[in-house]
């Protein structure tokens, strides 16, 4: 019962993120809106840590399961890409790597200086 | 038989199924490896690509169950937002290093794709349709979508994308010595969206909770960057 309390109170917060996406023509998807949303209600404490901790957890722990349609996807666009993989891994891959080392050392970096002036 | 079969496939307990079945064979090989390459996800991928693929199996097929897991997709990443509420002083601490290095970092990120796509050599549409490659799918279609590109491509890429900083991403921050956790955890989320954040997850609680927040905002940096770059270097 917990459970499904738990679980009822995540959808609807997911239910209005879209909703406030729809109606406010926001460029940010529904979901990211969500997130947003629950992050405000935890920190007012509108809703408490412990009414959505178990699902939570359950749902962190498993959530590359629920990627799997998505991924399988890729399957779809074998026609439009033909010829272009190599082409398409290749700058996926190397633009990931890019972006983690940029991100990861301005973050530390500043972190590091500001302490430093601390 | 056949009938049977056919019957099979066109109930949604094949995609839920297979899925179920080929992510807990997949995580049976990385408990059993340890290796990063063995990821649970990606490996279920795989297999079931290839099971389509070889008994010509049909995508729609599939997605039957399929949409009926896609569908927490949507409550899986608001409850990003526990992590990060666990987490909420470290990043009220350093909101200043964690934006600049979301927005310099995507703003690298897009301006090496543009290169990298002139490199190749890729015409206007696709390269405009990788542009977005990096934000989480749903931010990403809407991007694609403005610029005029194929979503479909710009999903393509986010996929891989997503599975490169799974496998690479932790082993990339190793070997550039970022070791600090809020670092590691913005690092893997603005370069790799939700998928990498699972992944962060895993690393831990921080890693998770930064990865995960850098998704949104690196998603929002993206819906004002890219225009402007592309319309820039394009």
């Amino acid at each position: 019962m917990r459970y499904i309390i738990q679980f009822a109170i995540i959808l609807a917060i997911c239910v209005i993120g879209d909703l406030l996406h729809d109606y406010l023509h926001l460029p940010i998807p529904g979901n990211v809106l969500g997130m947003v949303l629950l992050l405000i209600l935890l920190l007012t404490g509108v809703i408490k840590l412990t009414m959505i901790e178990d699902v939570s957890n359950f749902m962190l722990k498993h959530l590359s399961f629920f990627f799997i349609p998505a991924a399988v996807g890729l399957i779809t666009c074998f026609t439009i890409l033909e010829g272009k993989w190599t082409a398409l891994m290749f700058i996926s891959v190397v633009s990931t790597f890019i972006i983690a080392v940029v991100t990861g050392m301005t973050v530390q970096i500043l972190m590091k200086r500001r302490q430093s002036v601390e | 038989m056949s009938e049977l079969i056919s019957q099979f496939l066109q109930s949604p307990v094949f995609g839920i199924g297979i899925s179920l079945l080929t992510f807990y064979a997949g995580g049976l090989l990385y408990k059993k490896t340890g290796s990063p390459l063995m990821n649970p996800l990606v490996l279920s991928m795989v297999m079931i690509i290839a099971l389509l693929l070889s008994f010509h199996i049909s995508f729609e097929d599939y997605n039957r169950g399929g949409q009926f897991i896609s569908f927490f997709l949507g409550p899986a990443t608001v409850i990003l937002a526990v992590p990060l509420y666990k987490k909420i002083s470290l990043l009220k601490e350093n909101v200043f290093p964690i934006l600049a290095g979301i927005i310099v970092g995507s703003a690298a990120g897009i301006v090496s794709i543009i290169v990298m796509c002139k490199m190749f050599g890729l015409d206007e549409l696709v390269s405009i349709s990788m542009i977005p490659k990096s934000v989480t799918t749903p931010i990403g279609i809407e991007i694609s979508n403005q610029l005029g590109g194929l979503p479909s491509i710009t999903v393509a890429a986010i996929v891989f994308t997503g599975i490169a900083g799974v496998l690479l991403g932790p082993a990339v921050c190793k070997l550039f010595r970022i070791d600090d956790k809020v670092a590691v955890g913005v690092a893997i989320g603005t370069s790799s969206h939700a998928l990498g954040t699972t992944k962060a997850v895993e690393l831990g609680e921080t890693e998770g909770a930064m990865s995960g927040l850098a998704i949104g905002i690196a998603g929002l940096v993206t819906v004002f960057l890219a225009p402007l770059l592309a319309k820039l270097l394009m």
